[in-house]
């Protein structure tokens, strides 16, 4: 099996992992016993696709360890790899935005674990609770504005021959 | 392009004659990626060994097409090999990318100011390089390495477009292999089949392993890479005043007198090119200076 949803960390241990991560610093005890409720361990194994282009987005992830490629597939040349994600990182922002469907696809390189989180859940919740979804979307935002900066120096091509 | 014998009897001390190039005969010419070449050359006549420091560059004369400054990117321990490296991109480079071994270059130089390493003792070095820029940092590079114990961790950041276009490759590996080196490589983007990462280099900086209270940093690549770097440096806690910069502009003359290089009220070819980054910081984000 190429994805799996690990058991062996008690939802202590998971606790603990998220605490720490500087994504979920800040966030107050409800809305963290929250984020821990619908939180659960995964392993990917290297060469094991995540998620597919198009696919419905119900999770993001954040990666334990291992490497991750978000890539797309370009007609005639294959696979081009747009992103590497790695420890520490936060995958998926598409389970917040409708359609709800990923625009890239997603690869294990290497063995890859991560803590997959249950958007469609959280989605409902947020609806429910604008502050939740207020503090979650300030979170996401900050690393939208990461990636979107670096795309553009990345559309830059600031090593050709005209920057 | 042959040697001219009464060219290399004249008794000249070259150093006070910083207009006159003296020639230089290629040993070498390594294709290091599908448009960039790096040559080693040496000197001929009276001159033995060319001193130089890490950061500086000299001025490259093609005979009958032109001159450009291109920085060195050799090893200064090694002073009877001269090493630049360079892209074909204009008339007197793709001139030069056509020459071969013994073919003869006037060289002026070595001119401006170097990466301050002597400053880093006792620091963790962090050097980010972008595309091209790996070439005047890896003189400084080599400083480092040779004389490892002087630093406490020694991190190499470079990113490059795509992974044809890495530069140096076998000597980065090398590096990598040591273990008291830390080598990170990053493209803009790639086909399957690298296993390296993708982002551009500014991504590298957040978990690279050194103290940011305790780290000199060397900088070189474009303007707009390096310009984020320091940003992204600075945002690790790296002090402004200890981020260095090597900047590039159209030096003619290199010794601050035509004015070419004029950056506000600096001589890139004299007062830099490496800069403080603090000295520098305004002017990078002014439109006109």
């Amino acid at each position: 099996m190429s994805r799996v949803h690990e058991r062996e960390h008690p939802m202590e241990d998971l606790k603990n992992i998220l605490a720490e991560h500087p994504f979920f610093s800040g966030l107050n005890e409800e809305y963290f016993a929250l984020i821990v409720g619908c939180a659960s361990n995964m392993r990917i194994d290297a060469g094991k696709i995540i998620h597919r282009e198009g696919e419905e987005a119900n999770h993001f992830y954040l990666i334990r360890s291992g490497k991750v490629t978000l890539q797309m597939m370009t007609p005639n040349k294959g696979p081009l790899i747009i992103e590497t994600l790695t420890e520490g990182d936060i995958l998926g922002w598409s389970w917040l935005v409708p359609p709800y469907t990923w625009h890239f696809d997603a690869k294990a390189l290497d063995l890859t674990r991560m803590i997959a989180l249950d958007g469609k859940c959280l989605r409902t919740k947020c609806e429910n609770d604008h502050h939740l979804g207020y503090e979650l979307l300030k979170r996401f935002a900050d690393i939208m504005m990461k990636r979107l900066e670096s795309t553009r120096l990345q559309l830059m091509d600031i090593y050709g021959d005209r920057p | 392009m042959a040697t001219d014998p009464e060219l290399l009897s004249l008794k000249v001390d070259y150093k006070w004659n910083p207009m006159l190039p003296w020639p230089f005969q290629i040993r070498r010419v390594k294709h290091e990626t599908e448009d960039t070449f790096t040559i080693e050359l040496q000197p001929l006549g009276a001159l033995e060994e060319f001193a130089y420091q890490p950061g500086q560059f000299n001025m490259l004369y093609v005979y009958g097409v032109g001159e450009i400054p291109i920085s060195i990117s050799g090893d200064p321990a090694n002073p009877r090999v001269l090493v630049h490296t360079t892209r074909a991109v204009g008339t007197v480079t793709k001139a030069m990318d056509k020459m071969k071994r013994g073919d003869i270059l006037g060289i002026r130089g070595p001119y401006g100011t170097p990466w301050p390493i002597d400053q880093a003792n006792g620091s963790d070095v962090v050097f980010v390089a972008g595309g091209i820029g790996l070439a005047p940092l890896r003189p400084a590079l080599y400083e480092v390495v040779a004389h490892r114990e002087l630093y406490g961790k020694v991190v190499l950041l470079y990113g490059t477009r795509t992974p044809l276009d890495v530069l140096f490759r076998q000597e980065l590996e090398n590096w990598r292999a040591r273990f008291d080196l830390e080598i990170y490589v990053t493209v803009d983007r790639a086909m399957t089949g690298w296993r390296g990462n993708v982002g551009v280099v500014t991504n590298l900086i957040p978990r690279a392993p050194f103290d940011p209270r305790n780290t000199m940093a060397f900088v070189c690549g474009p303007e707009i890479m390096m310009r984020f770097t320091a940003m992204e440096l600075h945002k690790r806690g790296v002090d402004n005043e200890h981020i260095f910069v090597s900047m590039e502009r159209n030096m003619k003359c290199a010794i601050g007198l035509c004015g070419h290089c004029q950056f506000g009220s600096v001589f890139v070819c004299k007062d830099g090119p490496v800069f403080r980054y603090s000295e520098i910081k305004e002017m990078l984000v002014k439109w006109e200076i």
